[in-house]
């Protein structure tokens, strides 16, 4: 990666301290920026890292210097801390934003595709942090599986399928307009997983399209594999819920209230512990919850 | 009195058991005078069935405790008035002079007013140390009447009451740890150490859950203060959990001063043993209970400290949260057109900074120029080992072993004494001799089995017939040592058969 060194880092106003920022200061800011780019590595394991990151709690002017670095890349500052390290993300229309047909390439092209990698992502993080209190929790550490999250997705899709059912209503959409079909017959339609010639999981399967979006989070630095269990086992690190935690929520939050869409929560969450013995579950899929 | 208790069908055990058995008789006589009153409630004139004497006379013994000081006792007019309130709601329909009646009755029938002696008198007996079958009164009182300044009399209850009546049985019975203490403690004073152990061992589980029980209750705290309610509930406990492990710290190491008496007495190296596993049983409980009163001080700081924390963190509108409830289950109805919408805005923003790859068109040219390097097939050298020889440290060298071999190779007609083949070792070879006399010994169970399994065909064999070895250096048995040939092709059949 290269960073093009801010020579002219911006000062918004001077610094009060007596000494006067040099560009070495300004090279210090941009190379702490540059840390925060490299989510997979830990504070505690780099030196340089984290005398940076102390300096940037101890001297607001460097601080500032090192924020309007982050800015001016299009970067915004989630948090910086000794736990989390310099958390920055794209910001919109950033350089460093993923795109979603840089994500996966039948996405641009097909809808239903784009949708099921979204949810994907959306639903690694409600389980993740399966209680409000979870995500509030900043020493919370949430525990995931691919089989886990494709089983629940999957279960949550047959509930409403059932109750459509019972309510006799015909859910099939209307040929001409396929964007209407309810998104969870689009996740129910796909199948679970599939065989492949070399043994590796079917890519547009469900199954494959969560453990991309795991595999994406844990090369983000969001989830760290511990295990290999249930099609992978990861648990989340603090940057993971900063990014959930301040903007994704909000952003999906936004748009679903644009759709008309007001949900209302007296923050006591829907998911309660799974009945161990439900015989409606995925058999070991390792749901934590079930609503 | 159930003095016949003792009197069971088995032998009569030492004076130590009976001893907790005489106690226990004593203590459970002082409890009689509180039944007897509802029993003989009924003789009374009048309709008393609705009221419970028993209930009445605990409550008039309490009264009197704690209107005792060092000097005085209780006015017995006073503890009457007391009373009253408690015998009217008993029947709240009766006349106030039946209940004053009822609440001197039982005043009166606490100091047995009846009786010569003013107090109560049990029978109960005992095995002497010659075996001896003994019958003993027991006099006690509940109530007594001291003589108070100014010649008035007062009411004081009685050691024996105060023990039994108000210490005694203010025990929690389903307390599950007290019984295992207890039964502890009793069997190690009878010496049934081996039940002692499983007791002991019951005792370190419960004391385990204790702990586990408290750590829940930190964690919850941690994680958030409201969860737990620590105006009553936990300062309860914690205040419980301490009495209980100062009470358990008293009571096990009695039990430890008790058992290392018998582990240091025991004469059976059995209870020896066991005494010494129980001793460190009870340790490992006290360690755990030292360990739960540190964690129970520490309590009340983490407390204070995570309210701290809790309540002056930032409350923040992200608290509410949830993902599945507010998001994901309103998303799935939607028409997937609307949708999308939502799960890209989740994308965009939920995924971590990329950051683009910057190329110079003069690196992407080496790069593509660059031939691939060529893939080591067979993967990196592997170092030379460096091998040290080890010292030859056997005790007889191969020639040695080939010797003996060749003298032990005889026709299987002809067997030979150990004497003889000693003899002419002795004349090979001075070492030889020992190397004879090791195989001649192996030979005496030789391994028919690895025999069999191999095929082979000659087995070396040596019987003892009880003749005695005449040997310079070697004593025992004189050895017959022959060969035995085996039936190689029949073996061979058998062996096929079985792996049928």
């Amino acid at each position: 990666m290269s960073i093009p060194p801010p020579s002219t880092a911006p000062t918004p106003q001077g610094p009060p301290a007596a000494v006067p920022l040099t560009p070495a200061d300004a090279a210090d800011a941009a190379r702490l920026v540059s840390f925060g780019l490299q989510p997979k590595l830990p504070p505690a394991r780099d030196a340089d890292y984290a005398a940076l990151l102390r300096r940037y709690q101890e001297e607001p002017p460097f601080a500032r210097v090192a924020d309007a670095v982050a800015g001016g890349l299009g970067l915004v500052v989630l948090e910086v801390s000794p736990r989390a390290g310099m958390a920055v993300a794209a910001a919109e229309d950033s350089v460093f934003a993923v795109r979603m047909g840089e994500y996966a390439r039948r996405a641009t092209a097909e809808t239903t595709d784009r949708f099921l990698h979204g949810l994907a992502h959306l639903a690694v993080a409600a389980l993740a942090f399966p209680r409000p209190a979870d995500l509030a929790d900043d020493d919370y550490l949430g525990r995931i599986t691919v089989n886990g999250v494709e089983s629940f997705v999957r279960h949550a899709c047959e509930r409403l399928a059932e109750r459509a059912a019972e309510r006799g209503e015909n859910t099939d959409p209307a040929s001409e307009e396929p964007g209407l079909e309810a998104a969870w017959r689009v996740y129910v339609r796909r199948s679970a997983t599939g065989a492949t010639k070399d043994a590796r999981r079917l890519a547009g399967s469900t199954t494959g399209i969560v453990g991309k979006a795991v595999a994406f989070l844990a090369d983000s630095g969001f989830l760290h594999r511990v295990g290999d269990e249930q099609g992978g086992t990861y648990r989340t690190t603090p940057r993971y819920q900063l990014q959930v935690r301040e903007l994704a929520t909000t952003a999906a939050l936004t748009e679903l209230t644009d759709l008309g869409l007001v949900p209302v929560s007296d923050g006591s969450g829907t998911l309660l512990p799974g009945d161990p013995d439900a015989t409606d579950l995925a058999d070991g899929a390792g749901l934590p919850f079930h609503r | 009195m159930p003095a016949s208790a003792s009197a069971s069908a088995r032998p009569a055990p030492g004076p130590a058991a009976d001893e907790g058995l005489a106690r226990r008789l004593r203590a459970l006589a002082c409890t009689a005078p509180l039944h007897d009153l509802d029993t003989r409630k009924a003789n009374l004139a009048g309709e008393y069935a609705r009221y419970a004497m028993a209930e009445v006379a605990l409550a008039a013994i309490d009264l009197v405790t704690l209107a005792m000081d060092f000097d005085t006792g209780a006015e017995q007019e006073q503890v009457i008035a007391r009373l009253l309130p408690r015998i009217a709601a008993q029947a709240p329909g009766r006349p106030v002079a039946e209940h004053r009646r009822v609440a001197r009755w039982v005043v009166d029938n606490l100091i047995n007013v009846g009786s010569v002696d003013r107090g109560f008198r049990a029978v109960y007996g005992t095995f002497g140390a010659d075996g001896e079958y003994t019958r003993r009164d027991y006099d006690f009182k509940l109530i007594e009447e001291v003589q108070g300044p100014g010649g008035a009399v007062y009411l004081r209850t009685t050691d024996e009451a105060v023990n039994v009546l108000v210490g005694a049985l203010d025990t929690d019975v389903t307390s599950a740890q007290i019984a295992a203490e207890v039964k502890l403690e009793v069997l190690v004073n009878r010496g049934r150490l081996a039940d002692a152990q499983l007791a002991a061992e019951q005792a370190r589980y419960r004391t385990v859950q204790y702990a586990e029980t408290l750590r829940r209750t930190l964690d919850s705290t941690r994680r958030d203060v409201r969860a737990v309610d620590w105006l009553h509930t936990v300062p309860d406990m914690v205040d419980e959990a301490l009495d209980h492990i100062a009470d358990r710290y008293r009571h096990e190491n009695a039990i430890l001063t008790h058992i290392r008496h018998a582990r240091d007495e025991a004469v059976d190296s059995d209870h020896k043993l066991r005494a010494a596993e129980l001793v460190d049983i009870v340790r490992d409980c006290i360690r755990r209970h030292t360990q739960l009163q540190s964690r129970l001080l520490e309590a009340g700081p983490l407390f204070r400290a995570e309210q701290d924390r809790q309540a002056f963190a930032a409350p923040a509108a992200r608290a509410g949260t949830d993902l599945y409830g507010q998001l994901l289950a309103p998303l799935l109805p939607t028409p997937v057109a609307e949708a999308t919408r939502v799960t890209d805005a989740w994308f965009a923003r939920g995924t971590g900074p990329r950051p683009p790859g910057a190329v110079r068109l003069t690196d992407l040219v080496e790069q593509l120029l660059t031939p691939p390097a060529p893939r080591e097939h067979l993967g990196a050298e592997l170092p030379e080992p460096d091998l040290v020889a080890t010292p030859d440290d056997s005790r007889f060298s191969e020639a040695q072993l080939e010797s003996a071999t060749e003298l032990l190779r005889l026709p299987p007609d002809a067997p030979r004494r150990l004497s003889g083949l000693l003899a002419d070792a002795r004349a090979r070879d001075p070492e030889l001799p020992h190397l004879i006399a090791l195989l001649a010994a192996h030979a005496a169970s030789p391994p028919v089995g690895t025999a069999y399994r191999q095929g082979e065909r000659r087995l070396l064999f040596a019987v003892d017939d009880g003749t005695p070895l005449t040997d310079q250096d070697f004593g025992g048995a004189d050895l017959v040592v022959g060969t035995a040939l085996l039936d190689a092709a029949g073996m061979a059949a058998a062996r096929t058969e079985e792996n049928r």
